[in-house]
């Protein structure tokens, strides 16, 4: 049998020699992302704003606006409806009642489930979610921390274990990575919750995983050939590790993908976001975090020379 | 690296063997189980957004309980000072701004009732600070403020106490397996599988349960009740169920008895009209004082008011003695019992509010474990198939890896009581995704080495050797990730995070170490001139 190889061996792509033009396609991607984010916002579900979702089963699909009207006439508050997973289930958002009496919430729910089930017989309410505004606002904050120290934390540890070049260019590569998430986020108007939080840090985990496999041989090849000039160490050092990075992302995509066709629409965005961080994180290993490294100046020498002067370096191994 | 001393080989298989054990009550379902006497074996948990179910999180109303904590200190003072030895005379007793203060009457012996007071208050905290500052201001006028200390063990006190009575109420409603954990300093979470419409579990949850029995009073004029003007010593309270019409009623201040002289509640039904009724029961300090007081109040009205509401405003009829009584209004079988319910648990020492609640119907979880478990089983056909494809007996051997991985991580969470969320099973599917990542980097550093000529079993070797730094490295890094989300996430998030941290183990384990020693017994068996990777 012949097995399959999707990188041919010895592969000699250039990549280093693109870093410029990646640069700026990155840096306008970027700046799109962060553009988009700012001017459209997320679709941040009821975990970060407070309010109250329900998600509702129709018969047959019915129209969204007879819905909406239909919920507008209780005189509850505005409400904000939206169809997901199949054309029959439909998620409507409203404000939570502006009451201190516990069942002010299900009072609205019950309302508007009689008043749905006079008009669309058969409707079936499958999950409600209420979160008041001072519990959002404090997931948001968690949410942010998190994903925040992660950053943080994996670059120090990038940092302890490299050189400093390796812990800069780590962070700069995911705070990339995380910027796009939202930046498609922002542009696909896909509901952002709890979920979408644990989507971004997995994403993180994920490219870390992807650079430390690359920085991790870059390193070994700076200590193997010590007067080769850094583009090509790099360039060697991917192609290296190209078939690895090829071969993981397909079998990542083939699970994540499986999980995006028939995981159910409750994990659509989930994994939607995972599948969209593989692509930005095996780019982002490429072409902004080793490529930074050139510009950030690390030099073979640097590691090369002190180790030559040490005398385990000239020992004969058995 | 061919020589794998029999007793490792015994030990993985071992290990891995015991994981997969672990694993298996979790697929029978849970009468089979019991059938089979492995109903207590560990099996992992379902979140509520898997199995269906109610999750509620209330916070506790602190500006309520320091209220109270205030009202308590009164009390103490008022009776403190009032004590014989003799009493100390004091005025102007006021709480505004969260302080209490009054003034000696008898400017002398400010400084004795500041040592009665010493008794009242307690030291609280690491640093020995007490739980009140005494402070005596313009040489007559004390002032009592509660620390922030102070403030924190009368609230950690109070929700001890409410989680118990959250406990006890929701165990009376019967419903099964509910899971009440305190969060954080001021917060209970409440999760009760099955459970579809939360709306009773509040009510029950929401009542302070707070039953003072009162007099009404008969003096007050019906027009100033009627616009909220009560006589010299009562009040005017809500009285929604009051056959004249207003739903107001005149009652005195001071009650006659409270709830905490109750110890039982119950739901019965009138004799004469068959109307759902709650019945109580006094303790003997409880049924003297009710006993006297219908005593000299016969057939006046009396008022049971529940958390400031009056529930039924019987005539007194006859002295009741027993220390028995019924509350009658207009109940239904439901709403009296759980009235009752709520009389029985206790007071909750302080106002709950729901800040947070997820219901998700039994059907959208059923659904979600179908669609989760066939995306696991396409995700790790698809997996499988490719690893064979690319790397041929490497592959298989990772493929072996992956499925005993999946198991094992059950078998894991299982032990770990662990709950599975719905971002659980997409931990559990990216892990299939990643799991393969270890033997991708050694396999290929396997062809990497071969191409630089070296023998299969040296280039197997130093293939294993260099992959399994880089492996470390970056499992550690996304760990790293995985910790921080288990300690910063809430639900979900954290559901997520257990996965992917067992998942990160136990792929690395079965992944290197595995998959090392099956290859090593193919190798020494074979002796294969050259390697088809």
């Amino acid at each position: 049998m012949r097995l399959l190889k999707l990188v041919p061996d010895n592969t000699n792509i250039g990549f280093v020699r693109l870093r410029v033009v990646a640069f700026i396609i990155t840096a306008l991607l970027t700046v799109a992302a962060i553009g988009a984010t700012a001017t459209r916002g997320l679709n941040m579900g009821v975990d970060f704003v407070g309010g109250l979702m329900i998600e509702a089963k129709f018969a047959t699909p019915p129209s969204l606006d007879a819905v909406r009207s239909n919920i507008d006439a209780l005189g509850v508050g505005t409400s904000s409806l939206q169809q997901f997973g199949d054309p029959g289930t439909i998620s409507i958002r409203l404000p939570v009642p502006d009451s201190n009496d516990p069942g002010a919430t299900n009072a609205v729910v019950n309302k508007v489930d009689a008043s749905l089930k006079k008009q669309f017989p058969g409707v079936v309410f499958t999950r409600t979610d209420t979160v008041s505004g001072k519990v959002s606002g404090e997931l948001i904050q968690n949410g942010v921390l998190a994903v925040v120290l992660a950053v943080l934390g994996i670059a120090v540890f990038s940092w302890l274990r490299y050189e400093w070049q390796f812990g800069v260019s780590t962070f700069v590569a995911i705070v990339h990575d995380v910027l796009m998430t939202l930046g498609f986020f922002a542009v696909t108007q896909l509901e952002f919750d709890l979920n979408i939080v644990a989507a971004v840090l997995t994403i993180v985990g994920y490219s870390i995983n992807d650079k430390m496999v690359i920085d991790d041989r870059i390193r070994e090849n700076m200590r193997k050939f010590r007067q080769m000039d850094m583009k090509a160490l790099i360039d060697l050092s991917v192609n290296e590790t190209l078939p690895r990075t090829v071969m993981t992302s397909v079998t990542v995509f083939l699970a994540l993908g499986a999980l995006l066709l028939f995981g159910g629409h409750v994990l659509r965005g989930f994994a939607a976001a995972m599948l969209l961080g593989v692509v930005v994180g095996t780019y982002s290993s490429i072409y902004v975090s080793s490529s930074l490294l050139i510009s950030l100046g690390l030099q073979p020498l640097r590691i090369a020379k002190p180790e030559a002067g040490r005398p385990e370096a000239e020992r004969v191994g058995p | 690296m061919l020589d794998f001393p029999r007793w490792k080989i015994w030990s993985i298989c071992l290990a891995l063997a015991i994981g997969v054990l672990i694993s298996i009550p979790t697929f029978i379902p849970e009468s089979v189980a019991q059938r089979w006497g492995i109903g207590s074996m560990p099996r992992v948990n379902l979140g509520l957004d898997l199995s269906g179910g109610s999750h509620l999180m209330l916070e506790a109303d602190t500006t309520d309980l320091a209220k109270q904590n205030l009202i308590r200190m009164e009390e103490m003072v008022r009776t403190e000072m009032r004590r014989a030895d003799p009493p100390i005379a004091i005025g102007d007793i006021s709480t505004t701004g969260g302080r209490l203060s009054f003034f000696v009457r008898d400017g002398s012996r400010v400084d004795a009732a500041v040592e009665r007071l010493r008794t009242l208050t307690q030291p609280s905290g690491m640093t020995g600070q007490r739980d009140w500052n005494v402070q005596v201001v313009d040489s007559t006028r004390v002032v009592l403020t509660p620390t922030e200390a102070g403030l924190a063990q009368a609230t950690d006190a109070a929700m001890q106490v409410a989680t118990e009575v959250v406990r006890k109420r929701i165990d009376e409603m019967g419903t099964r397996e509910p899971t009440i954990i305190r969060q954080g300093a001021e917060r209970i979470v409440v999760q009760v599988p099955g459970l579809q419409d939360p709306a009773a579990l509040k009510a029950l949850l929401g009542k302070t349960a707070k039953l003072e029995f009162k007099l009404v009073d008969l003096t007050a004029n019906p027009q100033d009740v009627a616009q909220g003007r009560a006589p010299v010593g009562s009040e005017i309270i809500p009285y929604p169920d009051n056959p004249s019409g207003v739903p107001l009623i005149a009652v005195k201040r001071r009650a006659m008895l409270t709830g905490d002289e109750l110890i039982n509640a119950q739901l019965s039904y009138n004799q004469q009209t068959n109307e759902p009724v709650v019945s109580i029961t006094f303790n003997s300090e409880g049924g003297r004082k009710f006993a006297r007081v219908t005593q000299e109040n016969v057939n006046k009205p009396f008022a049971m008011v529940l958390d400031g509401k009056v529930l039924s405003a019987p005539n007194i009829n006859e002295p009741i003695l027993g220390g028995q009584a019924q509350i009658s209004g207009r109940f239904t079988t439901d709403s009296a019992n759980q009235l009752a319910i709520a009389l029985r648990s206790g007071k909750l020492p302080v106002a709950l509010k729901v800040v947070e609640e997820r219901t998700v119907g039994p059907d959208l979880g059923a659904d979600s474990i179908r669609a989760g478990t066939l995306a696991s089983a396409i995700a790790a056909i698809a997996v499988v198939i490719f690893m064979f494809v690319s790397y041929g007996r490497f592959g298989l051997y990772a493929d072996l890896a992956v499925v005993i991985n999946i198991f094992v991580i059950l078998g894991v969470m299982a032990l770990l009581n662990a709950t599975l969320t719905l971002p659980g099973i997409a931990g559990f599917v990216l892990t299939i995704g990643t799991a393969v990542d270890a033997n991708v980097l050694i396999n290929e550093r396997v062809r990497e080495e071969i191409r630089r000529g070296r023998s299969p079993t040296q280039a197997v070797e130093h293939g294993y050797k260099e992959a399994s730094r880089t492996i470390f490295e970056a499992n550690v890094t996304h760990a790293i990730a995985g910790i921080i989300m288990f300690i910063l996430g809430s639900g979900q998030v954290k559901g997520f995070a257990v996965v992917l941290l067992i998942g990160i183990a136990t792929s690395v384990f079965t992944a290197v170490v595995f998959t090392r020693m099956l290859v090593s017994q193919w190798l020494r068996r074979t002796r294969p001139a050259s390697l088809h990777i």
